[in-house]
């Protein structure tokens, strides 16, 4: 049943793999938490834009993942826009969580008290300063476990970059299988690191969370 | 400009959709002056402070800061609506307590009161603290510089809020119903305060209270708005021993009558 030799020949290989995996996770995640909180941010600064980026975040939402990434990697080209299958796979994923990110930005600022933006002007503060400032570290604990489970969640999707062919574990492990006819080691092998990763993601997150409340929150 | 009056509102208009809530007020308030905004529910009391402050625009008439105008800028020689970097220089003057306080949440009482001085003043960090801490003594929280707004009551709260908006250094403080959210024996602790700041500094101020007694003694003016206008207004002894208007004689006693 489970070959212990073809284990050992294969992890090392797996292990690379995963290290694209969680370049993508990271990297995707980065672009989805900074692109989210700029659209939150332009949408409160610029009333004006909120119906159009509303539009967008209902767009990327209510399609598949796996659609926007054959479209920026497929479809991109003919707007000439040519990426590597990497790079498009992550900023799709980045793209992809960004509209989730914004709407959690969004309930962040919304529970501001008006109270704080208005102390805010007695005191003349800059609108730049007002966020840096009093705005953002107050939203920050609270949405912390939302945007944490997004980046589980986003990590959980990585294997879908398999479908442009983007060397993380997925696709090692398909061309394993399909080379050796033996599926069992190298799938058994990803589904672990996965669950793996995503058990001490979760742990790292709730520390987070309770390290963020002990500091931040009185 | 020390002749024109520290505050000038000049046929200043305020609507919310169909509701009239200032109808063309005019109204002076001199260098130093003390004056209490008085008046029931509804009568524009609070839009009065929160249009000085630029927390609400203002639908028509001007008004001017310290010879200046605020809401409106002369270009060739006209005024046009004022845009937001000289709102922002003429604002400087004017601070204002909230009855909510309104204190960050996240910052201790010393970091409340020294985020506007270093980032819009550009004032050095050891300066503001040393200001600081000379106005936390000010309002006796000297012991509390390092506590975070949860951990102080809504007394020490709110002297904490007159501390961050003096840290400005305000020509012209605002005071809206400051001691309204407090509980009855934290309210003397705040009155006690704003008394000091009346006596220790040459400042404008303006308050809206529901303190009769504090009105009558700490004021030089008392203003009775009614329904968006100034009904009465006088100087305190005498508008509260004998007042002319029918309306304020009724507002007096039914705010007598509730103790
Ligand atoms: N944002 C707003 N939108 C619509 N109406 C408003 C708004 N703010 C105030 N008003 C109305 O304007 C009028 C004056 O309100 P204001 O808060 O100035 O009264 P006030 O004299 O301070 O009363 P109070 O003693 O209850 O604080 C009221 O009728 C109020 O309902
Ligand atoms: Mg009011």
């Amino acid at each position: 049943m489970w070959d212990w030799a073809y284990t050992f020949e294969i992890l090392p290989k797996l292990g690379w793999a995963a290290i694209t995996t969680i370049q993508a996770t990271l990297i995707g995640f980065v672009i989805a938490a900074t692109l989210g909180l700029a659209l939150a941010l332009t949408r409160i600064a610029v009333p004006a834009t909120a119906w159009i980026i509303s539009v967008f975040v209902e767009l990327i939402r209510s399609t598949p993942l796996l659609i926007q990434i054959f479209f920026i990697y497929f479809v991109g080209p003919s707007f000439g826009i040519v990426l590597d299958a990497f790079t498009a796979g992550v900023l799709a994923i980045g793209v992809h969580y960004a509209a989730y990110c914004s709407e959690v930005y969004r309930a962040g600022f919304d529970n501001i008290p008006r109270g704080q933006w208005e102390a805010s002007t007695a005191l003349n503060l800059s609108t730049w300063t007002t966020f840096r400032d009093i705005i953002i570290p107050q939203i920050i604990p609270p949405i912390v476990p939302a945007l944490g489970n997004y980046l589980v969640a986003l990590f959980k999707e990585t294997p879908l970059l398999s479908a442009i062919a983007v060397l993380e574990l997925m696709q090692t492990a398909k061309i394993m299988g399909s080379e050796t006819f033996r599926y069992t080691e190298p799938m058994t092998l990803v589904g672990l690191f996965f669950l793996a990763m995503s058990l001490v993601s979760a742990a790292l997150i709730r520390a987070t969370e309770t390290a963020i409340r002990r500091r931040m929150i009185r | 400009m020390t002749d024109s009056p520290m505050v000038r509102f000049d046929k200043v208009t305020k609507r919310y959709g169909p509701l009239t809530v200032l109808d063309s007020l005019d109204l002076d308030i001199a260098r130093g002056e003390k004056v209490a905004i008085i008046g029931p529910s509804g009568s524009g009391k609070t839009t009065v402070l929160r249009m000085l402050m630029t927390l609400e625009a203002i639908d028509g008439g001007v008004i001017y800061v310290d010879g200046e105008p605020l809401t409106h800028m002369e270009r060739n020689g006209k005024l046009v609506p004022a845009d937001k970097a000289h709102i922002r220089r003429v604002r400087a003057k004017i601070g204002m307590v909230f009855q909510s306080f309104n204190l960050f949440p996240h910052m201790t009482a010393m970091q409340n009161c020294i985020e506007a001085p270093t980032t819009v003043l550009g004032m050095k960090r050891r300066e503001a603290e040393a200001r600081a801490a000379e106005l936390l003594d000010m309002v006796g929280l000297s012991a509390k510089k390092d506590h975070y707004p949860s951990q102080l009551s809504g007394g020490q709260q709110q002297r904490v809020a007159i501390a961050r908006a003096l840290a400005m250094r305000p020509k012209i403080m605002l005071f809206d119903e400051v001691t309204s959210a407090l509980d009855p024996e934290l309210v003397g602790e705040v009155l006690q305060v704003i008394r000091r700041l009346g006596e220790e500094h040459d400042l404008t101020m303006l308050m809206v209270t529901h303190q009769m007694g504090f009105a009558k003694e700490f004021a030089d003016r008392a203003c009775f708005f009614y329904q968006g206008k100034i009904c009465e207004q006088g100087e305190p002894k005498s508008f509260f021993s004998n007042p002319q208007n029918e309306r304020t004689r009724q507002f007096l006693r039914a705010v007598l009558e509730a103790g």
